[in-house]
Formats: C-alpha cells, sequence, structure tokens
C-alpha cells in the first residue's frame, strides 16, 4: 500500500463538494416504477433510487438517503449521468464506472462522472462511491435485497 | 469547562515502549487515537510471544515431555496473573476466550440455555456493543426468553429509575457495559448489580472498554460473569478472559466439545473436566495467554492509578481543545467518563472527516462503533471517536483538532 500523502484534494474536488452540499434529484419519486434501498451497514450510509423507465430508457430518476459527501455526490452525479439513457446504456456506463474507481480505467468519456476518478486513490471509500450505482442495478433488475457495497 | 491552558496532563512518558508508535504513516508522526478498537503492544508483549515461541512452545496439559510441563506452567501462571489483575477469589474462576464476544456467547450457550425459561426476561442497556446485544438475541429465539433494554439519557448516562423499573423477579440476567465503547460513559456497575442481585437476577459485566484504563475489583462489583479482550489492555489478539464465580462455573455445562475439556469418552458417555478447563476445548491461544499475563504485568507495572489519572487529565483536555472548536458536538457527555471522546462536525460526514484526518497521520475510528441502537437513539448514523490510551499526549490532541481545522477549511464549514 502506497504509504505516501494522499492528495485529498483529487478525492475532496469541487464538482463533489456542490453536489454533496446541493445534491440534484434529490427526493421521493411518487410514480416511480422501479425503486430499491441501497445501506452500507459498516458506514450507516443508507439511500433509495427511484426510477421510472419507459420503452426501456430512464425517463426519470432519483433518490433520497444520506451518507458521507462521497456517497451524497456519486448518488447525485449518477442522477444526472443516466436520465435519459437506455437502460443497457446505464448498465454498461455502471460496468466502467466501477472499473474507473477499482482497475483499468476503461477509455470512454465520463464527463462529471469523472471527478470521482480520485476514489481509487482511497479503497476504503470505494464502497460509498459505488452504493448508489449498486442500488441503481437493483432497482432496474428488480432485486428484493438492499444493495451493499461492503 | 476548563479551558485547555489550565490543564496540565500529569505524566505518563511512556511511548519508547510501543515501537509501532515511531512509525509514520503518510509521511506524518502517527497520532493513534483508536484505542478503543485496539490497543498497540510494549515491546515487552510482543517480546514475550516471540520468546515463547522461541524457547518454550509445546502443547500444555497432556505431554509427558518437558517442554509441554513448561508450557502447561507458563499457560497456568498466565492464569493466575489474569486472577490477581481482577482480584478474582480463585484462578478456576479464569477461562480462556477469543475475546469479549466469545465470553458472552459462552455465558449465553452454556449458562442460558441451561438456565431460561420462555418468559425469563434478560435486561441490558441502550448503550451496549452489539456483543453483548446479539448473542442475548439469540439465546432469545433458542429459549422464549424476552430481552428488555434499560434506556439511556441524552447525556449518554444509564437512566437508573427506568433501569430499576424493568428489573423485575421475571429478570434472570443483568448484562452491562462497564464502560460504553461509543460514549465513554462510565455505569456504576457495583450499584447496578447490588440491585439485580436483590431482584435475584444474575450479573454480567462487560468490561472490554474498562479494564485498560481503571482497576477492576470483581469481588468489589460483585458480578456473576466479567469479561474482557486481551488486545484492549495492550496485549494480542485472540485471548480474551471470562470471570465467573466459581459456583456458577462449576455448574455450567459444557459449550464446545473436544480434547482438554473431557474426563473420559467413551462412544456411551462422556464426562466433564471441571472448570474453567471444560470450558476450553481444542488447543487454546497458548502464546496470547502468556502474552496477555506479559501485558498485564506491564499495566501493573506502570500502575493503573497512574494510567487513570493520566488518561482523564487528557480526556479533559480533550473535551476542552475539541469541544470548544466551532461546530463540534460531543456526543456522550456523562459525567463519569472513560478516555472516549465521540463528536460530530458540522457538515462533515464522520467518513468524511477519517479520511482527512487520516492523512494527517490522525488514526480515529467513524462510524457506528458496533452501537447501532445506541446511534439511533441519539437519531446519528454514526460519530468521529477518539479514544485514549496510556501513550497518548496532548500533542496527539493538538494534531487532531489542527486536522478537524483543516477538514472544515477543505470543506468550507
Amino acid at each position: 500500500m502506497n504509504d505516501s500523502a494522499p492528495d485529498l484534494r483529487e478525492l475532496y474536488q469541487e464538482v463533489i463538494f456542490d453536489h454533496n452540499r446541493q445534491p440534484r434529484n434529490f427526493h421521493a419519486m411518487a410514480d416511480a416504477d422501479h425503486q430499491a434501498d441501497g445501506h452500507n451497514p459498516l458506514c450507516g450510509d443508507q439511500l433509495t433510487v427511484y426510477l421510472r423507465i419507459e420503452d426501456g430508457v430512464v425517463k426519470d430518476v432519483s433518490f433520497v438517503g444520506h451518507g458521507c459527501a462521497i456517497s451524497t455526490a456519486s448518488a447525485s452525479l449518477m442522477t444526472e449521468a443516466v436520465k435519459g439513457k437506455p437502460v443497457a446504456e446505464v448498465e454498461a456506463l455502471f460496468h466502467d464506472f466501477h472499473a474507473l474507481l477499482t482497475d483499468a480505467p476503461p477509455d470512454r468519456d465520463f464527463g462529471k462522472l469523472a471527478v470521482l476518478s480520485g476514489v481509487r486513490e482511497f479503497p476504503a471509500r470505494v464502497k460509498c462511491a459505488t452504493l448508489a450505482w449498486h442500488t441503481l442495478h437493483n432497482a432496474i433488475v428488480g432485486a428484493q435485497e438492499p444493495a451493499r457495497t461492503e | 469547562m476548563n479551558s485547555p491552558a489550565d490543564i496540565h496532563t500529569a505524566q505518563l512518558d511512556v511511548t519508547a515502549d510501543f515501537p509501532i508508535l515511531a512509525r509514520k504513516v503518510h509521511g506524518r508522526r502517527l497520532a493513534y487515537l483508536d484505542n478503543g478498537a485496539t490497543t498497540q503492544k510494549p515491546l515487552a508483549v510482543i517480546e514475550t510471544e516471540r520468546r515463547f515461541y522461541l524457547e518454550s512452545n509445546a502443547n500444555i496439559h497432556r505431554g509427558v515431555h518437558w517442554l509441554s510441563q513448561h508450557a502447561t506452567e507458563l499457560y497456568d501462571a498466565a492464569r493466575v496473573t489474569v486472577q490477581r489483575f481482577i482480584n478474582a477469589a480463585h484462578a478456576d474462576e479464569i477461562v480462556f476466550t477469543r475475546g469479549t464476544t466469545e465470553a458472552i456467547n459462552l455465558v449465553a450457550q452454556s449458562w442460558g440455555r441451561a438456565e431460561l425459561r420462555a418468559g425469563d426476561e434478560i435486561l441490558i442497556t441502550a448503550m451496549e456493543h452489539h456483543s453483548n446485544i446479539v448473542p442475548w438475541q439469540l439465546l432469545c429465539e433458542q429459549t422464549g426468553a424476552v430481552l428488555k433494554v434499560a434506556p439511556v439519557s441524552d447525556a449518554g448516562e444509564l437512566d437508573l429509575d427506568a433501569f430499576d423499573a424493568l428489573l423485575t423477579s421475571d429478570t434472570q440476567l443483568v448484562a452491562i457495559t462497564h464502560v460504553s465503547n461509543a460514549l465513554g460513559s462510565i455505569n456504576p456497575v457495583a450499584e447496578l448489580t447490588a440491585r439485580a442481585h436483590a431482584a435475584g437476577a444474575l450479573v454480567l459485566v462487560d468490561g472490554a472498554q474498562a479494564v485498560a484504563h481503571q482497576a477492576v475489583d470483581v469481588q468489589a462489583i460483585g458480578c456473576d460473569f466479567y469479561a474482557f479482550s486481551g488486545h484492549k489492555l495492550y496485549g494480542p489478539t485472540g485471548i480474551g478472559v471470562l470471570y465467573a464465580r466459581k459456583p456458577i462455573l462449576q455448574a455450567m455445562p459444557p459449550w464446545q466439545g473436544g480434547g482438554d475439556m473431557i474426563r473420559t469418552v467413551s462412544f456411551e458417555r462422556s464426562t466433564w473436566a471441571d472448570a474453567p478447563q471444560r470450558f476450553e476445548a481444542g488447543t487454546p491461544n497458548i502464546a496470547g495467554a502468556i502474552g496477555l499475563a506479559a501485558a498485564i504485568d506491564y499495566v501493573q507495572g506502570i500502575g493503573l492509578a497512574h494510567i487513570a489519572a493520566h488518561e482523564h487529565a487528557l480526556l479533559d483536555y480533550a473535551t476542552a481543545t475539541i469541544g470548544t472548536l466551532p461546530g463540534i458536538r460531543l456526543v456522550g457527555t456523562a459525567r463519569e467518563k472513560a478516555g472516549i471522546l465521540s463528536f460530530l462536525v458540522d457538515g462533515i460526514h464522520p467518513h468524511d472527516l477519517g479520511t482527512i484526518l487520516d492523512a494527517e497521520g490522525v488514526a480515529i475510528r467513524a462510524g457506528h462503533h458496533c452501537a447501532m441502537p445506541l446511534m439511533n437513539r441519539f437519531s446519528i448514523p454514526g460519530t468521529a471517536r477518539a479514544s485514549l490510551a496510556m501513550y497518548n499526549t496532548q500533542a496527539d490532541v493538538d494534531v487532531l483538532a489542527a486536522a478537524i481545522g483543516k477538514a472544515q477549511k477543505l470543506f468550507g464549514t
């Protein structure tokens, strides 16, 4: 394990603070047709992701819950990234995003999600950044058990 | 509240005894403030374990050869060291376990399954660690007994009136923590034991967070069971202790079967060894027990009175220093407290704080501290927790305070 001083500014970029302070799409959704809960028991992070899917496309997405800055910002950025995308594309993006944080970053444009790539240097926080995505995946496939990343 | 400058921590200077404290983390001096999770080990303990494997290793209680007898003597001597440490009346009231968790599970599965019936009650408190909750829930499922929970105040103190009201003729066991791992509150365990005994209940005290920080006398407390871990007492991991009063322990059935715990074995029927061997099936953690005894010798060499005075002064300093920073909320402000400072920083989640502090070389715990019901009681997902040990100094607290300031600057709070 690398023992040099980690660069906190790589982890906590302005965009993350912005989405932590003012999460986008942060509300329950009355007409959701998919939803799932996510919970990291060790952290206490807890969220619910809501989806409205029409003709295989994510028409609307939102979340509620509480967690650290990384998990809240990641959930907020995720809702922006997946709204309007076909479900198959969303699932592929989840796969690539996970790779961005853990192993070799795939060669694609992540848009704003790229600000979370700093999490790579903080292995203990990868679970914070991926909880919303696992929960989104569970909502899409209709899983009954809450999503967990630890 | 005193101002930090008024507090002079009187002084233990033992950092040189703990080699790991000299290492750097992220290029910074390590300020290790996660002692509630586990303590660092003095060289005396590390060398004792090393020397055991170099010079004395053999299995115990079964060899006719010299080395086995030598190892047995060391292991049995460790039991006597533990007995004297907590002032138990007899060495055979000491059972070696893997830790506090296993000790509590042992009581639940041996004493509890034999003694409890449907409708019996077990009384715990809202400030228990999961290890003093879940074993009783399992026992309740097995026996039909009922778990009752005495509430705590906003300051994190046990509500004694509610405790009394919940203590009834149905209460068979009161299981309470000596010191709360999440808040630092010290429970009046001798007083609670007297009340429980008057109601006809036995008492188990979870001493995991107590034994390294204050002298413990199980006879003065009067409890029936007392459990603690070696690794929170500057000893090795994987070794712990269950103290149980002799008449109770001798009457308890085995909970695990195997070698070393039997008197005779046949395919029709086996008979059990006396306590404590009856509860130590299989080859125990021999080196761990001997390492624990070395830790106890080390602690007693310093003196628990000195350690307690040092930590209390340092806790006062930390409370004054951290508690007066802007945007800080202390969680757990009991009048009687051991060296634990649990807190929240406005606008910064404990996990973000933990990451930022770590970058400064400050090791704290962030989260629910295995006390989820207690966190729910305070309507918070968790806290940041600095927990003190004898080797901590004002410098550690100062680094913590500065690091919190850096986190607030980074977060713009």
